[in-house]
């Protein structure tokens, strides 16, 4: 299985992302850099619409991920309920 | 009676595909008279997966929100004087490169995605293109209104668009670009979408930007990290369109990896100005051209061919080259703007000490060995009051337009690398295997390059004095040279009321 | 370290861009719609010929025999550059959000009587078809046209073109409880029904131009000025004047687009015309030929959508149109 990576603005707004990313996700890294976070998983890392919505107290819709994101790396998938990154 | 609902993917069909026809009064081969000459085969545009599903009014409503906030910083930027902030005036030449050599590019292609959003054939290509085109635009102007602020307090931001016609370094910017606009739209799109953006440009927007805030430029990683939002639509275009071309018909398979070998060193060569930016013009830099290399290119594009090779596609040929220059590019593409720096419109300076040192523990390998030497000379030189230039015209590579500079650094990385092509009894020269391959592959399309030196000695650039030629490009003369002492220099310390770190730098250059 | 200078101590030493400066004076600030908007395309040394138009340059003003001395002579009175563009959108979609989901809660749209929900049907929905030639017309101008000023409105009409498409295909599925059959039957019509076919020969030979201010003309200036106020005006009136109220509701971005953007294409025609004789012919030729054959082809689609009168009203905003560029110098 290979890395794939999802950057996002470290501000306000990506933080409860992070957050449900890291809940949803076992052992993603996180790394902390100058305007940014990175986060790294094996294989496979998923942003999961209800977890954020949880998180934020309002419907998230998946695609306000893209407000905040700087980079990614694998397998786009997008759907209603979540937003996946994968790569075998 | 409850309407079904639609999800995500229906929805974004229903309003996105169905809406072309089969033409009948008009061949459709002259309604798309571009995607087919280059062998490239697709049976079923029906096949396309949409890389991402934004219908339009969501994309007014997100993108409108985007600029909201940066437009925000930017005015608070512009009216706090923001520049006040930055670590070094010294930053500031970074963003004169990138405006000059970066923000037409971002023109290019949004004119160009245009091209593509017309003329591929399948519907679900063309809109993902004519998004990109829009997306294109928006990095062009937001380019625009950040540096404006920049440019109202420094030099060489004058007048980007006349330069980036004209100006000798700024050629190997517009020479790639117009390379791949001048191709199909497969190539186009192979290059652009798949080669620089997938491939390669994460290492200007992601550690050069998170340099620009690291060094307090926070205009600047707010326009780039917001452009970096649609760059990730962007990237999923370019995975799409390599996995659907090659899904498409086994014939694509060549094509594409050709397409991804030329585009690769290509595009990889217009980066040896960010490796210079990275590791020089940065003046703190949080990480080193070669580190990002290995991450941004090494780690994640070895993952990235290997999910490609189900496909039979390969690292780009070269790739190995490049890798091995990653711990000597930006020094030699510094030592260079170093030597012509009259002739360029951004400042140049020899590193410090403590930048020095940086370079040595990020270089272990290479930068005591074979550049701190050259450079401790050039700063005592500096230091005697004579400051070095290379007045001479250096010879260009036929391909990627950059100087003759780059040596083998697989062999003997003290000795130029240079390649000789020999096409209609004429001699070509190229930088080395990756611009030789290029160049012999379309000879009859590099044979037309406006090459800037060729083009000075045949009087097409104002005349024949290195000032005239500096007039026509329309560089003051305040624009280039050193920076220490410079116009831009000046007005730093008098800001910072720091007015005698200049004999600072001088006393720094006799210490070293 | 940040030190506290005010704004005032801090004089700048230019004012704008130098190519913002040589077209408006020295010493002046420059708009973010100027900035944004002068000079951005390349204009010379080109290193290589297109493959795909080995006789023209990547930029060349030699795609249409309309000259201009300056092609950035031309103004968009809205002064659009992307922001001021998207804002503009947001704020309308959100409004036109707000109208669809008020229709599709209430079940308005199927609460309309049989013969408007036809006319939705069948007049309304296959214009989905023709907002895709625009928007395809209108990336062909992007693609082939000369200067930012043009280009960038081309750019903002081609997703305005296909946002319209999408409100219109959104209608159906209201229409349709979220079935796509309605889609299906409006592309059938397209296709084959009888008062579509001229339309749709129209639009397809536009596809085809040569010359992309004759596309700009063709799509631009004619078709629109023809079919925007026949359909969102006189049509969705007479819904209107028959109690269905609905039609405007979600037609009202294309009414209000429609009026903004003929600001713009009177500009574009005003100042082509005032350039030259040569230009006024030939956007005359242009003009009257694409009324002639656009007014025909709507002459069948009118006199089905519309209670009477079809043919009249066709003429009728046909001389309108050609009254409007009168006024504007052809």
């Amino acid at each position: 299985m290979s890395t794939v990576f999802l950057i996002l603005q470290d501000n306000e707004d990506a933080r409860p992302i992070i957050e449900a990313i890291d809940q949803d996700n076992e052992g993603v890294v996180i790394q902390y850099q100058p305007g940014m976070v990175r986060i790294e998983a094996e294989g496979k890392l998923t942003v999961n619409r209800d977890t954020v919505s949880e998180l934020v107290g309002r419907d998230w819709d998946v695609q306000e991920v893209h407000l905040n994101m700087v980079s990614l790396s694998g397998n786009v998938e997008e759907e209603d309920e979540y937003f996946k990154l994968t790569r075998s | 009676m409850a309407a079904k609902r639609l999800n995500m993917r229906k929805r974004y069909e229903a309003l996105t595909r169905g809406m072309g026809w089969e033409t009948t009064h008009q061949p459709m081969d002259k309604v798309f008279p571009y995607d087919t000459y280059e062998g490239i085969k697709i049976k079923d545009w029906d096949k396309w997966e949409d890389p991402f599903r934004l219908a339009v009014d969501s994309y007014w409503k997100y993108q409108a929100e985007k600029d909201k906030k940066l437009y925000a910083i930017m005015d608070s930027f512009a009216q706090n004087n923001g520049q006040l902030n930055l670590s070094d005036a010294r930053y500031i030449n970074a963003m004169k490169l990138f405006i000059q050599g970066v923000t037409p590019l971002e023109y290019g292609a949004h004119r160009h995605y245009a091209h593509l959003g017309r003329h591929f054939r399948g519907e679900g290509a063309r809109v993902a293109c004519q998004m990109q085109s829009i997306d294109e635009l928006r990095h062009a102007q937001t380019q625009i209104h950040t540096l404006s602020h920049y440019n109202k307090h420094f030099n060489g931001m004058h007048d980007p668009w006349h330069m980036s016609d004209r100006v000798w370094y700024l050629s190997v910017p517009k020479s790639y670009f117009e390379d791949a606009m001048t191709g199909g739209p497969f190539e186009f799109i192979t290059s652009v979408s798949f080669a620089f953006e997938y491939v390669l440009t994460n290492l200007l927007f992601v550690p050069f930007m998170s340099g620009a805030a690291f060094n307090g430029d926070q205009a600047t990683v707010t326009f780039g990290f917001s452009a970096q939002s649609d760059e990730s639509r962007h990237m999923t275009l370019g995975l799409e369109i390599i996995k659907f071309m090659v899904e498409q018909h086994e014939d694509n398979l060549p094509i594409v990896q050709r397409f991804i070998d030329k585009h690769f060193w290509r595009a990889y060569r217009v980066l040896g100005l960010v490796a210079m930016m990275q590791d020089y013009m940065l003046p703190n830099s949080p990480m080193s051209w070669k580190a990002a290399w290995d991450i941004y290119f090494t780690e994640n594009c070895s993952a990235l061919f290997d999910d490609l090779g189900r496909y039979g596609l390969r690292m780009p040929k070269y790739h190995e080259v490049a890798t091995a220059e990653a711990e000597h590019l930006s020094h030699q593409v510094w030592a260079t703007f170093y030597n012509y720096g009259h002739a360029a419109a951004f400042h140049t300076w020899m590193p410090d000490v403590k930048k020095m040192d940086w370079l040595s523990e990020k270089y272990p390998n290479t930068f005591d060995e074979y550049y701190r030497p050259r450079f401790e000379t050039f700063r005592e030189m500096e230091a005697a009051g004579e400051r070095h230039y290379i007045n001479g015209l250096p010879q260009l590579c036929q391909v990627c337009q950059i100087p003759m500079v780059f040596t083998d650094v697989l062999n003997d990385p003290t000795m130029v690398s240079r390649r000789v092509s020999i096409h209609n009894n004429s001699k070509y020269h190229t930088c080395g295997d990756g611009c030789r391959d290029i160049f012999e592959f379309e000879p009859e399309k590099y044979i037309q390059a406006w090459l800037p030196v060729h083009q000075i000695y045949q009087g097409n650039c104002g005349g024949s004095e290195v000032s005239e030629v500096l007039d026509w490009y329309n560089f003051q003369p305040e624009d280039g040279g050193e920076y220490v002492g410079s116009a831009d220099h000046q007005r730093w310390q008098e800001w910072k009321g720091t007015a005698e770190s200049v004999s600072d730098d001088r006393t720094q250059a006799h210490a070293s | 370290m940040s030190i506290d200078i005010s704004a005032k101590a801090i004089p700048p030493i230019r004012q704008t861009y130098a190519h913002v400066a040589r077209r408006i004076g020295e010493g002046k600030p420059g708009s973010r719609y100027q900035e944004a908007t002068f000079d951005l395309q390349a204009t010379t040394n080109f290193h290589y010929r297109p493959l795909w138009d080995k006789d023209h340059d990547i930029y060349d003003t030699g795609r249409t025999g309309i000259e201009m001395q300056d092609w950035y002579a031309f103004k968009d009175p809205r002064q659009f550059y992307y922001s001021a563009y998207t804002a503009a959108r947001a704020k309308q979609q959100e409004i036109a959000d707000t109208n669809f989901s008020f229709v599709e809660k209430r079940g308005l749209l199927q609460a309309i009587p049989v013969e408007a929900q036809r006319i939705v049907r069948e007049i309304f929905i296959p214009l989905r078809h023709v907002e895709w030639g625009a928007n395809m017309n209108n990336c062909a101008i992007t693609d082939c046209g000369y200067g930012t000023a043009i280009t960038q409105v081309s750019t903002f009409n081609s997703m305005d073109r296909l946002g319209i498409a999408q409100y219109l295909t959104r209608i159906s599925l209201i229409l349709e409880q979220n079935e796509t059959t309605g889609l299906d039957a409006a592309k059938q019509d397209w296709l084959e029904r009888d008062i579509w076919q001229d339309l749709r020969h129209v639009v397809e030979d536009t596809f085809v131009l040569e010359d992309w201010f004759e596309t700009m003309v063709a799509q631009n200036i004619v078709m629109d000025g023809l079919l925007y106020p026949l359909i969102y005006q006189h049509l969705v009136d007479e819904l209107l004047a028959s109690g269905i109220t609905v039609m405007p509701l979600l037609t009202q971005f294309m009414s209000e687009w429609y009026a903004e953007t003929e600001r713009w294409t009177n500009t574009l025609i005003k100042v082509t015309a005032a350039e030259s004789d040569a230009n006024k012919t030939l956007l005359s030729k242009w003009a009257s030929h694409w009324n002639d054959r656009i007014s025909d082809a709507l002459v069948g689609i009118a006199n089905d959508a519309l209670d009477k009168n079809g043919e009249a009203t066709v003429k009728q905003v046909s001389h309108e149109l050609m009254q409007r560029l009168q006024k504007q110098g052809v």
